[in-house]
């Protein structure tokens, strides 16, 4: 339990997808513009991943890994389907957001209008892939640190997509050198927000 | 029609500086930036980035006429994830330290948004040789890119390029110190920010309002 709340406190704050690997940062940087849109896509990642994520593992640990399929007899104990994993991984978030997307269209149109956009968006957004990938070269111990992994990851993310908009609304009141406006300027902030949140490093509970 | 004809030349030539897909289309950041801290891990990424944007464009290219629309990411993912894992798999047997430091990055390559922008926007509408020089363009323009900032972060950040110390030990000892700084992913944003900025200093028609 103790180490489940771990995973989750770390990979909010100290693995940060967008501050420490760079994950999602297209989507980051392309849909910041205002708060209001910015926090749709963010909750539409942290919910992709926590859906993509453990069904991802479970695939991972009974049927990739070296000798995962050993559940099946004898013959199959020695096979190792690992070189598969990103095929199997991308096929999978493809189709489950592809999913997502009929399942809340039909049941809720009211959270298709905010999040459907977006979606189709998502397949692609490097963080939920990434995020599938790091599961894969962590070896996690059960399904529940795989959970609380992908909450983390997908609630930073919203983190920080959420503060950089934030702070790109104010931006447009102050005087930037014409050539870093737009684009460098967000870089030059992202870094600085990535130091900011380097002083996490070494928080353990 | 030659093989470089003027319009297939501005094809592989564009990415580099007007359009160059890291600084001013802002695509293939998430990979651009994780990997530049050395110099060497850049150029692997470079090289596997060129491999398979230019054979996915070839090979979505020769499908175009047959992928149906409503289907053409999910098989767009799947070409890319194939040549992705090949080149994967080539270099964990013949340069398996730099793969290990690549780590997952060698993977996003398959959802690189680079990758993803011209299959839809070129390879769609292009026949092969042009999808082929595009692809081939656009992977160099993004290497370019990797290459300066890691040239950068391994000189300031270690002193060192390629692993070969550059900056000579009578420096040390004057009182030179490497910037532990650059080394951080943090530094590598700054960067990119900064070649932005003489980017769009020459450029002034890029300059946003």
């Amino acid at each position: 339990m103790e180490n489940i709340l771990n995973i989750f406190i770390k990979s909010i704050f100290i693995d940060n997808m967008v501050f420490a690997y760079f994950l999602g940062m297209c989507s980051y940087l392309a849909v910041s513009k205002n708060v209001k849109t910015a926090g749709g896509l963010g909750i539409a990642v942290v919910f992709v991943l926590v859906v993509t994520l453990p069904v991802n593992y479970l695939l991972e640990t009974y049927v990739l890994k070296a000798g995962a399929l050993a559940w099946l007899g004898k013959s199959f104990a020695d096979l190792d389907l690992s070189f598969l994993s990103f095929i199997i991984f991308i096929a999978v978030i493809a189709s489950i957001v592809q999913l997502v997307e009929m399942v809340i269209e039909k049941f809720s149109p009211a959270l298709y209008q905010s999040l459907g956009i977006f979606l189709p968006l998502i397949a692609v957004n490097c963080a939920i892939l990434g995020g599938s990938l790091f599961m894969q070269e962590k070896n996690f111990a059960g399904i529940g640190e795989a959970v609380s992994y992908s909450l983390g990851s997908g609630i930073g993310w919203l983190l920080a997509i959420v503060a950089i908009a934030a702070i790109r609304e104010k931006l447009q009141y102050s005087d930037v050198p014409k050539p870093l406006r737009g684009l460098g300027i967000t870089f030059i902030i992202t870094g600085l927000m990535g130091i900011a949140f380097m002083s996490f490093l070494g928080i353990k509970l | 029609m030659g093989l470089l004809s003027t319009g297939n030349k501005k094809v592989l030539i564009n990415p580099f500086s007007k359009s160059n897909p890291v600084i001013v289309l802002v695509l293939g950041i998430c990979s651009a930036l994780a990997v530049t801290a050395k110099l060497e891990p850049a150029l692997v990424m470079s090289a596997s980035v060129v491999v398979v944007v230019a054979f996915s464009n070839v090979i979505i290219s020769l499908l175009r006429n047959t992928i149906p629309g409503r289907i053409r990411i999910i098989v767009q993912l799947v070409v890319a994830a194939t040549l992705v894992t090949i080149v994967n798999e080539i270099l964990k047997a013949y340069a398996y330290d730099v793969s290990k430091q690549l780590s997952v990055f060698v993977g996003l390559i398959i959802t690189n948004c680079i990758l993803m922008g011209r299959l839809e926007a070129f390879a769609l509408g292009n026949k092969p040789w042009p999808a082929f020089l595009d692809g081939v363009g656009n992977g160099l323009g993004y290497g370019m890119i990797l290459v300066i900032v890691a040239f950068f972060r391994e000189l300031l950040g270690s002193g060192t390029l390629l692993g070969y110390r550059v900056i000579p030990q009578a420096l040390y000892d004057a009182g030179y110190m490497n910037n532990g700084l650059m080394i951080l992913p943090p530094m590598a944003l700054i960067v990119v920010a900064c070649i932005i900025w003489v980017h769009r200093a020459r450029n002034k028609d890029l300059q946003e309002n």
